[in-house]
């Protein structure tokens, strides 16, 4: 229990539940909408945390799950399917396919090469999206209402709505950490690690990496479904190389292969967007010094601060 | 004679014009421990690197325990037991120097696709790992990063790692290098330990410990063999005397 109190991810998830009470202090719609947005973020950057920060693969085509995602919501919605569970099977099945098959291809390289490929096929998703005239083409499609889960409509409600995300945040938080305790996350990590020493005792990186990256893009794709519920709208901007490139900001920030440091990462960039947003069009130019501070300060990110303070108090890491 | 557990016909290396291994033939016979001399860019580390499967082999062929496994991956040659050490130390740093033999013993026993239980608490993975590390003298070290260990306890590390894939012959490619005199002495003992339970190729050019504990040795010149025999034969091998132990009694 005390190893638990610990946890900083355990006081993030409390702080989070806490959050829809909250927001009836102030402008409640907004305030909901926006935090729900962070969360689905949220799930999306802790599934690239996955590989990014234990696989050491910096893929440059996440986004392409979040479109994958949400666009199982629209086409089926557009023929009469609203149902979520349904969106969910058909948006985990096709993300399989896609990181299978990307992966396969973009693993065979390595470095540069491997960032490039993973961004052609991004792309190649997002004009593919473009070019579906029949769903929106280039100007997406507005969605009538939100997915019925099981018949009924409640995700209708934005509370509902927000606690079912926050509910997927933290069941893949979970089961993340449970991966990479596991015998494959103990192997994913020590490709990362020294990828010619895992060879060396029989491992070949490739089979594990591609795991790997098929659990990413099924986790992704589940905050694909989420973000075109919260959105009411699918469009070929979810999955642009910007987006996929926003993610990995998010991870870095937060604090890359501690999970939960991504999780503060999604949150803390969609404040700050909607923050200096507010404050200035030229936003980014407060967030860039921002980003290369934290490139500077080392791995750490946000997630490293708060264990550095940590050990400040208890005298120990957490990890 | 007991025969052959791997044997190399004729393997060939180029870069360019520069022949590294050219035309090597050899043949280790199970339970000798079978040492590679030659001066400095002979091309032992490359022939040890075509052997494991890092590096691929222009022509020729290396057949182990009756498998031909020229065009085998370096993990496949491990799934079949043939495992190597590094000249230069390779290891997980990151990693517990238990994670680091728990890992070895992992890669062999049973599916690495399982995602849900913790594999900290799998016990015969842990035990057997302490096993290996009791046996190079490191188990008191087990808990720590193993990026945290002296050069001497790394060579120690590299070939617990290395005797936890349970392999059948060991490439042991320069384990005294930069050690000093006392790990030394330690390390060729415990290598004489190893040699009761491995068949050993050992490359090495510490030329005391390679006759004390070498059944044989051959010779390797600009990537050929130069001379192939018992300990004995090659240190009295006139043309091995002028070209690599530089005996001035020769001259």
């Amino acid at each position: 229990m005390k190893r638990t109190l610990r946890s900083p991810a355990v006081w993030l998830f409390l702080a989070l539940a806490l959050v829809p009470l909250a927001a009836k202090l102030g402008a409640e719609g907004y305030l909901l909408s926006l935090a729900t947005r962070a969360l689905i973020f949220a799930i999306a950057a802790l599934s690239l945390d996955l590989i990014l920060g234990y696989g050491a693969l910096a893929s440059f085509g996440h986004a392409a799950f979040l479109g994958i995602g949400s666009y199982a919501v629209g086409i089926l919605a557009a023929h009469g399917t609203g149902e979520i569970v349904l969106q969910l099977a058909v948006a985990m099945v096709a993300a399989i396919l896609f990181a299978a098959a990307t992966s396969a291809v973009s693993l065979r390289t390595s470095g540069v090469y491997y960032i490039m490929s993973t961004l052609a096929f991004g792309q190649m998703l997002y004009f593919l999206g473009v070019s579906l005239s029949a769903y929106g083409g280039d100007d997406g499609m507005s969605l009538a209402g939100r997915s019925r889960v099981l018949g009924t409509a409640f995700l209708e409600s934005d509370g509902a709505l927000y606690y079912v995300v926050l509910g997927v945040l933290v069941a893949f938080y979970a089961g993340a950490r449970r991966i990479m305790g596991s015998r494959f996350g103990r192997v994913l990590s020590g490709i990362r690690e020294n990828p010619v020493r895992m060879r060396a005792i029989g491992f070949e990186p490739f089979r594990y990496q591609l795991v790997a990256c098929v659990i990413a893009g099924c986790m992704c794709a589940v905050a694909g479904v989420l973000l075109a519920n919260q959105t009411g709208f699918v469009s070929p901007a979810y999955m642009t190389w910007q987006r996929s490139g926003e993610l990995m900001v998010m991870v870095i920030l937060g604090g890359i292969g501690t999970l939960w440091g991504a999780i503060l990462g999604a949150l803390a960039f969609l404040v700050l967007e909607e923050v200096l947003s507010g404050l200035t069009e030229h936003w980014k130019l407060i967030l860039g010094p921002l980003l290369v501070m934290v490139a500077l300060s080392g791995r750490g990110g946000i997630a490293g601060v708060v264990a550095r303070v940590q050990r400040l108090f208890h005298g120990r890491g957490v990890r | 004679m007991s025969a052959a557990l791997l044997s190399i016909e004729d393997l060939h290396k180029s870069y360019g014009s520069l022949r590294v291994t050219d035309g090597v033939s050899l043949a280790v016979r199970a339970g000798e421990l079978h040492a590679l001399i030659g001066p400095n860019g002979a091309g032992k580390t490359t022939l040890i690197h075509q052997l494991s499967g890092v590096l691929p082999s222009d022509s020729g062929r290396v057949v182990f325990d009756g498998i031909d496994v020229t065009a085998f991956s370096l993990p496949e040659r491990v799934r079949i037991g043939l495992a190597r050490s590094f000249q230069i130390t390779s290891i997980l740093p990151a990693y517990s120097v238990l994670e680091n033999v728990a890992l070895a013993v992992q890669a062999r026993s049973g599916s690495s696709f399982r995602f849900w239980l913790p594999v900290a608490d799998e016990r015969a993975l842990n035990e057997e790992a302490e096993q290996r590390l009791a046996e190079v003298g490191l188990l008191r070290r087990m808990q720590d990063r193993a990026g945290a260990l002296s050069h001497g306890e790394k060579r120690l590390l590299e070939i617990a790692i290395a005797i936890a894939t349970a392999p059948k012959l060991l490439l042991l490619d320069e384990p005294l290098a930069g050690l000093g005199q006392e790990e030394s002495r330690a390390t060729i003992a415990l290598l004489k330990q190893l040699k009761s339970r491995f068949t050993i190729v050992l490359v090495e050019h510490d030329m005391d410990a390679v006759f004390a504990l070498a059944d044989r040795v051959s010779v390797l010149v600009n990537g050929r063999v130069l001379a192939s025999g018992t300990a004995a034969d090659i240190r009295s091998h006139p043309a091995v005397r002028v070209a690599y132990l530089g005996d001035e009694e020769v001259v």
